[in-house]
């Protein structure tokens, strides 16, 4: 199909990156507004739709399946072409992933707030929805393959790896985990009952992490950070042994969600080994992008790109070092269902996910229309906001964890226990109030980068790209 | 050959490198997953514990369609304080009639597996319209319109039946009865109906041994 395309297909990365600024601004504003409702608790006025359960999934789902999956869907495309010296194979089905893909989201939002909801985290979407989540995945997969397998560059890039586990691993875990008889267009009954259904669910909903928001934007990691940086990586056997350890040890990690809960206890024990063990392989390849920014370190000051992507590299430290001690049995006995937990997705989601994701498409928006960016110094002030916010959310959300754990847990002289459940809960509410505004500052600064990309990319062009000559070095013999 | 220019066969075919990732990540959804799945003792229904009725099946299916696992647990665990809160903790065969499972992951509220019979009917249906009016510092949402809304029963036949064959244990009679079970119930009747029932398995089975 793509035999003589002289140019890289980048006007679907361009419209991919667009959709991911919406669902970001999207998403995260009902984040403020489910904060909100924590402190404000009669502000769904009585509807339905604006009810607390039925926002939280389309939060969710909106940030993995919008934000997130369009900026791998962009970032992964853009880069493949890169890699392999060629344009995309099958462009067609690119561009119907891309706009299947977001009426998928769209749609898909309307349905939870609808209440169509299976009530599995972040597989949340109903059976007709989960199917054609599995069909749009296929047309990522062959895109992205399709190139790969087209190649003109021998050698497989170390970031197409993590963008082929992603693939692969979250279709297998997706159709496994949502495997159900449908009763109703709206509604089926899962295949899994009981305990069973909570290890089949968190081995899903961990590696939805795992694969997805960690490998994903591990593979954004590895081609953007040493673009911007104007080196090559640090070690690329390190990245190499990182990715398998990381590979395989993600995987049997999932039951740590479900510690003293009614599952064997053998389960648990395994989880929370390799819980700990992938503590290694995580910081192995942090270690290697902080190394690949050693000796640009100048950079950091012009740079907002750079900054975004370096402070993202912080917070995935710290978000994966966290989640190995909270894997630990006696520490997870605290913080499991406690605002901890919320306080620990989000050192991931904003720290990481979002600053490394803002980074890249602050290096790429202005690229991808050949030009400078509309104002760095909005893109100064963003990266600012984005820290404030997420760092004054993580604290609250830590101080509340931690506070509620030991609270819940705490006994009196003779045994009994020494607090209400009604007043421990009443205690959160300045915690709640400071993570609204942690929200709303993170907010703000992704409606800075909205703005500013609008302003950078209005009225003009794609450029156009032609792949580079090959190096015969590594060429493929044709 | 050493270990990396074996690894280089492995980037320069993406057919082996597709099969790689397989095949290193299903390994440990193999040795951990699956057996879980044959594992008898977590299919094994406690003495008590029967499939839901028409109505708690109804509203159980209320209490997801409202998303209310997103801040309440199913999950007492074996920890003196959660047995002293909440009352015994949480096992295994009380589940297995739970498609799906509603363990949840936040107790915003407190957590709902042994709720059943510790308020009377009268408290949850004020409670549910308007939280604020029994537990003032509440955050809890209010669900008015559950009061509204009469219960759906064109469907209740075929959810059963879908249960039925993954295994539950429905009498074909209660199967036929069920639309009339419904008959002129509101939402919110259906719902507390579950509430109340949930977790009480248990405590039954318990009495009996000791009596």
């Amino acid at each position: 199909m793509a035999t003589e395309q002289q140019y890289y297909y980048d006007d679907v990365v361009k419209r991919l990156v667009q959709f991911s600024v919406i669902w970001a601004v999207v998403a995260m504003a009902v984040g403020v507004y489910l904060a909100a409702e924590l402190v404000w608790p009669t502000i769904d006025f009585g509807q339905p739709w604006l009810s607390f359960g039925r926002l939280r999934p389309l939060h969710t789902n909106g940030i993995i399946f919008g934000f997130g999956v369009s900026a791998l869907m962009a970032t992964g495309f853009y880069s493949v072409q890169r890699t392999c010296h060629v344009p995309l194979f099958a462009p067609r089905l690119a561009w119907f992933l891309c706009y299947g893909w977001q009426l998928l989201v769209f749609l898909g939002g309307i349905s939870l707030l609808a209440g169509w909801n299976t009530s599995k985290e972040y597989a949340e979407l109903e059976w007709p929805f989960d199917i054609a989540i599995t069909v749009l995945w296929v047309c990522f997969a062959i895109v992205f393959f399709g190139t790969i397998a087209i190649r003109k560059i021998k050698p497989i890039y170390i970031s197409n790896w993590f963008y082929g586990a992603l693939i692969i691993v979250v279709a297998i875990v997706h159709i496994v985990n949502n495997l159900a008889i449908p009763v109703t267009f709206s509604k089926s009954y899962s295949l899994y009952a009981g305990a069973q259904d909570a290890i089949v669910q968190w081995w899903y909903g961990h590696n939805a992490v795992g694969f997805l928001l960690t490998g994903g934007f591990l593979g954004m990691m590895y081609y953007f950070l040493p673009k911007q940086a104007g080196k090559p990586i640090w070690s690329y056997k390190l990245s190499v042994v990182a990715f398998w350890a990381f590979t395989y040890s993600y995987i049997w990690a999932g039951p740590h969600h479900l510690h003293y809960n009614a599952i064997p206890e053998w389960v648990q024990s395994l989880g929370m080994v390799m819980s700990l063990v992938l503590l290694a392989p995580s910081w192995a390849t942090m270690v290697n992008g902080i190394m690949t920014v050693s000796g640009a370190w100048e950079k950091l000051r012009t740079d907002p790109a750079l900054k975004f992507i370096v402070l993202s590299l912080a917070f995935y430290g710290l978000a994966t070092f966290e989640g190995p001690m909270m894997a630990i049995r006696s520490v997870n006995v605290v913080s499991h269902f406690t605002d901890w937990t919320i306080g620990h997705v989000h050192s991931g989601a904003l720290g990481w996910n979002a600053m490394i994701t803002y980074g890249t498409f602050y290096f790429l928006v202005p690229r991808l229309v050949g030009t400078e960016l509309y104002s760095v110094k909005l893109a100064n002030m963003h990266f600012w906001l984005a820290l404030a916010g997420t760092m004054l959310y993580i604290v609250s959300m830590w101080a509340a964890g931690v506070s509620q754990g030991l609270l819940w847990l705490s006994l009196d002289s003779t045994g009994e226990l020494s607090y209400s459940f009604r007043d421990i809960m009443a205690s959160m509410a300045p915690y709640y109030g400071l993570r609204f505004i942690a929200g709303l500052i993170f907010l703000a600064g992704t409606l800075l980068m909205a703005y500013n990309f609008y302003m950078t990319t209005r009225s003009r062009e794609t450029v156009k790209v032609k792949p580079p000559a090959v190096d015969p070095a590594f060429g493929v013999a044709s | 050959m050493n270990g990396m220019s074996l690894h280089k066969k492995l980037e320069e075919n993406s057919a082996l490198l597709i099969f790689g990732i397989l095949f290193v990540s299903s390994i440990g959804g193999l040795v951990q997953v699956l057996p879980s799945l044959y594992q008898e003792s977590l299919r094994t229904a406690s003495v008590n514990t029967r499939p839901y009725d028409a109505v708690e099946l109804t509203g159980r299916d209320i209490y997801i369609r409202e998303g209310c696992s997103v801040c309440h647990s199913q999950q007492i665990r074996p920890i003196i304080a959660e047995v002293e809160r909440y009352g015994p903790y949480s096992r295994a065969g009380e589940f297995v009639y739970d498609r799906p499972f509603m363990w949840g992951s936040k107790r915003t509220g407190p957590d709902l597996h042994r709720i059943g019979g510790k308020y009377s009917d009268d408290w949850h249906y004020i409670h549910l319209i308007d939280p604020r009016s029994v537990v003032p510092a509440s955050i809890m949402p209010g669900y008015p319109w559950l009061a509204k809304r009469d219960v759906k029963t064109t469907d209740i036949q075929r959810k059963m039946r879908a249960l039925k064959t993954l295994g539950h244990p429905y009498e074909e009679a209660d199967i036929e009865n069920s639309p009339s079970a419904l008959e002129g119930l509101k939402e919110i009747d259906a719902l507390i109906r579950y509430l109340q029932m949930m977790g009480t398995s248990f405590v039954e089975a318990e009495e009996e041994v000791q009596s």
